[in-house]
């Protein structure tokens, strides 16, 4: 009943109800596509990247001189387990390294063909590993950039020998230098050799494996292929004699927490922006109900009159208020709708695609709600505190 | 029920005090039917509003049904006001955006009636001051006579025991006032009390009991 109410005072001057709700309706607008967008543009940034395969789950397991963890505990799993596309170990030592006449201690790194795909490296010359040279240990090596730089130089090294500790490997690879986001964390100046080969040259490593990286086949969320890694971990390593887990597993969504941050931040800055322009029509709002109850001053007064008390009045114009935002809330989410259709149509072949965010209307609808109160409030309250018989003589 | 005691309600105009009530002492009892006569000027709205609780004294006590009106809260006061007290006032007071059946349709809803109950008394009312045909309408699309009439079903669907008319033929020619009056007349032989302010001697001879103000001072007047 007093929404109908309001809804009629707020109808018998269009022109000037739409003219006060376009503030909030430029603000809604504002903050729903901005927000819209970024959130579009990020997850077709997401996409891409996650589909270059640079997300994977990383685990570390404490062997405590015993043989934890295998080579064929792994194969054995990645064959049963569905939710994980690929496994590789990396086993690591430091070796004597030996080059022509250049000799420098080097950290060699102990892995198999998985390696290149889960770690998103990329080959300048020559191949990565090959399963044959897992299964026959053969002594060949892949020169991470800087070892390059360190033992090389500029010329063409491929085919070449070197030796670790004083055994003769094969250059058969050179990575190029990688804008990979986690291969740069983890410096190139690395060398590596088949995981046969590292168990056989370097008996710690003999010992099990103590790292190993795990990726999930498409569709499958990194949060199912971590829990994947735990159950397996759990199961093979357990925990010591205090309860503790014997290993440690990390998911690296790597995208996602780069994109995610970013996202945030635009997200906020935005939003923060879109929030002034929605207080700034709250600020139209309220100016527009002081006006409207000077004007229907001698209405109130008759309100009163007949037994409205400061209550009902208070609520009567609060309601207008608070409707006049919602209509605007309304209305602006309508048009932003529009506006992202027309942008998913301008954009058709950048494969972006921008939907209307449900948690940026829910928000702004709670937002354009306090605001319609906050603003209501004051003139509302105005008007409730009238004293009747000033109200119905006012203007005659 | 209603007990005015040397009740006194003064405007500060400039240097000037202007006594629009001076010591006004006054008892109505129920079911009576007073006229207040007086030239314009002489405080008779003042009164009406202080009775009507739309107004407060300056000094002296009003006490409505035997408790001093300060000692009604304000939630208290509109309830009176919607319940007890039925206004009808010399320009009618519709709200203009409202249509005949919405006016007198407020004050129940103020009074929480359900509304299928709203909508018989509406009716009811319509139809006592004979303006069901124009329900519809709104206040600008009708005579004075019938804006008048509205106000009156008005101040008749709360059924309320006080009918404090200020002036409701101020603005009316004889014949419409005529009917007005007759109005009027019939709710106080159902039971209503009626307090009519007039400045014509010949619609206040139609009372039972008439007082005569002037200059913010009262004075019975023996008819
Ligand atoms: N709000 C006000 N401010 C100042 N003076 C006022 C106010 N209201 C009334 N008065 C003064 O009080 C006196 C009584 O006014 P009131 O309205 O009661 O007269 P009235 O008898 O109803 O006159 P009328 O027949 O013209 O309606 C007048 O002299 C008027 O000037
Ligand atoms: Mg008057």
């Amino acid at each position: 009943m007093s929404f109908k109410m309001a809804l009629r005072s707020i109808g018998s001057n269009k022109l000037r109800a739409v003219l006060t709700m376009l503030g909030i309706i430029i603000g809604v607008m504002a903050l729903v596509v901005l927000v819209s967008i970024v959130n579009g543009a990020t997850r077709s940034v997401t996409d891409q990247m996650s589909a270059l395969g640079s997300n994977y789950v990383e685990a570390y397991v404490w062997s405590y001189g015993r043989k934890a963890l295998t080579m064929e505990d792994l194969n054995e799993w990645v064959e049963s387990e569905p939710l994980i596309e690929a496994v590789a170990p990396d086993s690591q030592d430091s070796s004597m390294v030996k080059y022509g006449s250049k000799s420098q201690r080097m950290t060699i790194r102990g892995t198999t063909p998985a390696y290149y795909e889960i770690n998103g490296l990329q080959l300048e010359t020559g191949r990565f590993l090959k399963n044959a040279d897992i299964l026959n240990g053969s002594r060949v090596c892949i020169l991470g950039p800087s070892a390059v730089d360190a033992l090389v130089g500029y010329a063409d090294c491929v085919g070449d020998e070197i030796s670790l500790d004083g055994l003769r490997y094969t250059i058969v690879g050179v990575l190029g230098k990688s804008d990979s986001l986690m291969y740069s964390g983890y410096g190139d100046n690395v060398i590596y050799i088949p995981y046969t080969a590292m168990v056989r040259q370097f008996p710690n490593v003999a010992e099990g494996i103590n790292n190993f990286y795990a990726t999930a086949p498409e569709g499958t969320s990194m949060k199912e292929a971590e829990a994947a890694v735990r159950a397996f971990l759990s199961e093979k390593v357990g925990t010591d004699e205090w309860g503790n887990e014997n290993y440690y597993v990390y998911s690296m969504d790597v995208m996602e927490n780069a994109m995610g941050s970013v996202t945030n931040v635009l997200s906020i800055l935005l939003g923060g922006i879109a929030s002034i322009s929605l207080i700034v029509g709250g600020i139209g709002i309220m100016n527009i109900m002081l006006v409207t109850v000077t004007e229907r001053t001698r209405e109130i007064g008759i309100r009163k009159a007949i037994g409205a008390n400061r209550g009902t009045i208070l609520r009567q114009f609060l309601l207008e208020a608070v409707v006049l935002c919602m209509m605007g809330c309304a209305i602006g989410i309508f048009l932003s709708w529009c506006i992202l259709r027309l942008a998913n149509v301008v954009v058709a072949d950048m494969s972006m695609r921008f939907a209307l965010s449900g948690n940026v209307v829910v928000l702004s609808v709670i937002f354009c709600f306090v605001i319609g109160v906050i603003f209501g409030l004051y003139p509302a309250n105005k008007a409730a505190k009238m004293k009747p018989i000033d109200a119905l003589h006012y203007g005659g | 029920m209603i007990d005015l005691h040397d009740i006194t309600k003064v405007y500060q105009i400039g240097d000037e005090k202007v006594y629009a009530l001076d010591h006004v002492s006054m008892h109505i009892y129920p079911r009576e039917f007073v006229s207040v006569i007086g030239p314009s000027g002489s405080g008779k709205s003042t009164l009406m509003n202080i009775i009507g609780c739309l107004d407060l004294a300056d000094a002296g006590v009003y006490r409505l049904d035997g408790i001093p009106i300060e000692d009604y809260s304000e939630k208290q006061l509109a309830r009176i006001r919607n319940e007890k007290i039925g206004f009808i006032f010399q320009n009618f007071n519709l709200i203009p955006k409202l249509s005949a059946e919405e006016n007198v349709e407020l004050p129940l809803i103020y009074r929480g009636v359900k509304a299928s109950e709203r909508a018989e008394r509406v009716r009811e009312a319509l139809d006592k001051v004979g303006l069901t045909h124009r329900a519809k309408h709104l206040p600008t699309e009708l005579s004075g006579g019938q804006q008048q009439r509205v106000a009156i079903a008005r101040a008749l669907v709360t059924r309320p025991s006080l009918i404090l008319a200020d002036e409701p033929t101020g603005n009316l020619d004889s014949r419409t006032s005529r009917e007005i009056l007759d109005i009027l007349m019939e709710l106080h032989e159902q039971g209503n009390t009626v307090v009519l302010i007039t400045h014509d001697n010949d619609i206040a001879r139609q009372a039972k009991r008439s007082v005569h103000i002037l200059d913010g001072r009262l004075t019975e007047v023996a008819l």
